[in-house]
């Protein structure tokens, strides 16, 4: 076959020449600025014009200690609880529910209806969404506490309450999630042959068993990838917070990703800041790299 | 109300289909989804609810009640305090450029690891993969820092070359893996007819990754539309924001009134909810396909 192709076909380092603009590209918008970024995580530094000071591994240090960072760790575990756990468990089932009962029962037009209305979330600006949501959580003006009124209760200050605050913002997230493993897992569900199913049931297996035996096995695939851009995308949640509340209120909502951007742009502290992001970054490759790692183990077995 | 009339309509369509009686659990199981579907749906039925609300009315009805009469003045008061057309024009600009950029690039990346099975092509999908998952604030610094050193700072420019790497290191990751599947007959047959490497992946490939590189296109441009941190760092003055950016600027504007946030949020979701209505299948493809890849 070979013989008859022209010399350039032969020679596969030309096609290195296809890779150089994301090349240049990749150096230009992540490499060079991820390293600076690091670089930037050893100085003490105002940021601008401001003189830069070395300080060594100090930000790092200043780090481990701050309860402040550790605190806003702590409230990443809810952002996954938020945008993996919960819309994950919900999409599944209420993928099965359209594909199954709704899209069989009652006709796919509907399913795909509904299926489309679950996903709009997905598609708004979280700048919008931020605000739609402050407006809705607010407590005296809000939706909610007013419709709570007139039911003659007296609605909490959803995004005001230390307590509370961090689970408004999980509500909201958990519908805008909640699209996103709806609309691959009804994809995923699809490839099941519905013979299965019958089969199943001639053999006396109720819907639940049908559901754990051949639909989570099926769609174990696509729940992996969910999960795992899911995680990644709640270790960054930033706008949401800057919108609804700002870190607050006394500092209850802080996630790392926006104490890096008050670091920065807010307290000028743009070493620490660095610092910050540089480790957040580590935190989502390791968590990233153990997923896939385990997912690997998981296909060989 | 349109999900009654989509009911209503399905039955009939349907009724011969289903011979068998539906269940009562049948219809609650309906009835929950349903349910599902209008939570959902009612924080934008609230916003359209009272963005045509004039102040009076809101401060006096509050936020469930059915507008007085029809009001413009909330959508007047935004359009003073922002302007609208150009962060539309900066936003369409801005998402047009950016899907494109981004799809050619992914286009001409994918091709040496996804046909070409260059050397260590797994060690490159692998760096592009850590791209797409850094976190924007890992580059918002040196990023803001090399804006201003180019004079790119407080244009479109800075934004639209950032997202068509940050883009196209997703795109190439996902092209690769479909370029890959494509059968190598295909690929000699162009050879032995003559055909460069160039003309190949126009020629020959191009046209048979369409479906694919329209999905891409439509992704890219409502990711770049939707993007809210890095332009928020980039795009400070009003001539060069989009509209996610315009809209936060109100924030912290305490002389505001909601029904102008309501008027500003609707108009912003506006141009969003257009392109969804009619790329929605896409998108809904997309996302699924972009999973098992």
């Amino acid at each position: 076959m070979s013989k008859g192709l022209a010399p350039t076909l032969r020679r596969p380092s030309g096609y290195w020449l296809y890779l150089l603009p994301i090349f240049i590209g990749f150096l230009a918008v992540v490499a060079v600025p991820f390293g600076t970024n690091i670089y930037f995580s050893f100085f003490r530094w105002k940021g601008g014009a401001a003189p830069m000071h070395w300080n060594g591994l100090n930000n790092y240090s200043t780090l481990l200690a701050d309860t402040e960072f550790w605190n806003s760790l702590r409230n990443s575990i809810f952002m996954v609880i938020a945008i993996v756990i919960i819309p994950t468990v919900i999409g599944l089932l209420l993928a099965a529910l359209l594909t199954d009962t709704i899209g069989r029962r009652f006709g796919p037009r509907i399913a795909s209806f509904l299926r489309a209305t679950y996903y709009l979330p997905q598609i708004l600006p979280i700048a919008v969404a931020g605000f739609m949501w402050s407006w809705i959580l607010d407590p005296a003006n809000g939706a909610i506490n007013t419709l709570l009124h007139s039911l003659g209760m007296d609605g909490p200050d959803w995004l005001g309450n230390p307590d509370l605050a961090i689970y408004s913002v999980m509500l909201m997230l958990i519908w805008l999630q909640i699209g996103y493993p709806l609309v691959i897992f009804m994809a995923a569900l699809s490839r099941v042959d519905p013979e299965l199913y019958e089969a199943a049931a001639l053999d006396g297996a109720g819907k639940w068993r049908q559901f754990v035996a051949i639909s989570m096995p099926t769609i174990r695939p696509e729940t992996f990838i969910v999960v795992l851009t899911a995680t990644v995308a709640a270790l960054k949640v930033f706008a949401p917070i800057l919108i609804l509340t700002g870190g607050g209120p006394e500092g209850s909502t802080v996630v790392p990703s926006f104490y890096a951007y008050r670091n920065f742009f807010e307290l000028s502290q743009v070493g620490y800041g660095s610092a910050i992001s540089t480790v957040m970054a580590l935190v989502i490759f390791a968590i990233a790299a153990l997923m896939l790692w385990w997912q690997r183990r998981q296909e060989i077995r | 109300m349109i999900t009654t009339k989509f009911v209503n309509g399905v039955r009939t369509k349907h009724k011969g289909r289903h011979p068998k009686h539906r269940t009562v659990n049948e219809w609650l199981l309906l009835a929950v989804a349903v349910l599902c579907g209008i939570a959902v749906f009612a924080p934008f039925g609230l916003i359209i609810l009272n963005a045509f609300k004039s102040s009076k009315d809101y401060s006096s009805n509050g936020p469930l009640s059915w507008p007085t009469s029809i009001s413009f003045d909330a959508f007047v008061d935004y359009l003073g305090r922002v302007d609208f057309p150009q962060a539309l024009w900066n936003s369409l600009l801005i998402s047009t450029l950016v899907a494109v950029i981004a799809v050619t690039l992914s286009l001409m990346s994918a091709y040496p690891l996804g046909v070409g099975r260059v050397k260590s092509s797994g060690m490159v999908l692998a760096v592009l993969l850590v791209a797409t998952m850094l976190p924007h604030e890992s580059l918002i610094y040196p990023l803001f820092y090399g804006a201003q050193a180019t004079g790119t700072f407080n244009t479109v420019w800075s934004v639209i070359i950032v997202f068509s790497v940050l883009q196209a290191a997703y795109g190439t990751y996902l092209l690769s893996s479909v370029m890959g599947a494509i059968p190598k007959e295909l690929i000699e047959a162009a050879q032995l007819d003559g055909a460069g490497r160039w003309q190949i992946l126009w020629k020959v490939l191009v046209p048979i990754l369409k479906p694919s590189l329209s999905v891409l296109v439509v992704f890219f441009f409502i990711w770049t539309w939707n993007e809210f941190y890095i332009p928020v760092v980039l795009l400070s003055d009003q001539s060069s924001q989009t509209i996610p950016i315009a809209l936060a600027t109100l924030r912290g504007q305490h002389n505001i009134d909601i029904t102008v946030l309501n008027a500003g949020s609707l108009l912003s979701l506006v141009p969003t909810l257009v392109f969804f209505l009619l790329f929605q299948r896409t998108l809904v493809r997309g996302v699924a396909a972009g999973a098992v890849k």
